[in-house]
């Protein structure tokens, strides 16, 4: 299982890109934190979930 | 009427705070990413303290827009945020050294204009410049301190805004959901407990302490 903002869904296998893709989000408005390190936006095609991993997906909206 | 000195306020700021923990705070450093109702809050709350460099960073002007939410006056219409601020910010803040860059932050120039901050602000508008901030500062700068502002449009209660640590160096501010682009847009109130949350968790930060 893999931690999504604190849910854990069965998706081990699936790419960052694929999770964020399949889960809405606009790439242009996150920051990805994998096991608490940023991920660099360069490797959410490349970076696969594995059993164990904690991801938070910060989706910024307007406002300051 | 005794025009005030650096030394007097920064003795009464020693009095108010204590020696130890004023110190602390005139050593720091913090960039100011974008001077709108958060970043000109956040400024003039880090000056009030006594934070010893301050830089803010905006490309704009101040525009009647602003005016209900943002720290200007209707004297500056027209000015760049960064002389507006700054002049008001080196009016409160005699133990404040201020720095101001009037430019817009890109992921080239990012790594160049804060790298003497030890924390970094990100006060933006639009979610699109947010993120962009957030992935270069923490790809790039990688030992910097982040905190970051999302979510505090609207009427919605106060109690909803608070502040997360996402990961070591990543602080995030707001309620996270409420867009300014929906509902009444961006209310001064709202807007300033925000930035409150963003500067308290500098202060704090300065202070040694790295829980939200």
């Amino acid at each position: 299982m893999v931690k999504i903002n604190g849910t854990e869904q069965d998706i081990a296998g699936k790419t960052v890109a694929e999770l964020l893709e399949a889960e809405g989000y606009d790439l242009l408005k996150v920051a990805v934190e994998l096991n608490e390190m940023i991920l660099p936006k360069a490797q959410y095609g490349s970076t696969a979930l594995k059993d164990g991993d904690t991801v938070e997906v910060v989706s910024f909206v307007g406002g300051g | 009427m005794t025009a005030l000195t650096k030394e007097a306020l920064y003795a009464a700021l020693c009095a108010r705070h204590g020696e130890e923990l004023q110190q602390k705070f005139a050593a720091g450093a913090v960039a100011v990413c974008g001077l709108g109702g958060l970043g000109s809050n956040i400024a003039i709350a880090l000056a009030r303290a006594g934070v010893g460099h301050i830089r803010i960073i905006d490309f704009d002007r101040v525009d009647i827009s602003n005016l209900n939410r943002q720290q200007y006056f209707p004297a500056q219409l027209g000015m760049y945020k960064t002389d507006a601020l700054g002049d008001t910010l080196r009016e409160i803040g005699l133990c404040s050294e201020i720095t101001a860059d009037c430019v817009r932050l890109t992921p080239e120039n990012i790594p160049v204009l804060l790298k003497d901050a030890d924390i970094i602000c990100e006060a933006f508008d639009r979610a699109d410049q947010k993120a962009m901030l957030v992935n270069t500062v923490l790809e790039q700068l990688p030992d910097k301190i982040l905190v970051s502002g999302s979510g505090m449009a609207g009427l919605g209660s106060p109690n909803t805004i608070r502040t997360r640590k996402i990961a070591k160096n990543f602080y995030l501010s707001g309620d996270g959901e409420s867009d300014s682009g929906s509902g009444p847009g961006l209310i001064s109130a709202r807007v300033a407990v925000c930035a409150a949350h963003q500067a308290t968790t500098v202060l704090r930060l300065l202070a040694g302490e790295t829980e939200p």
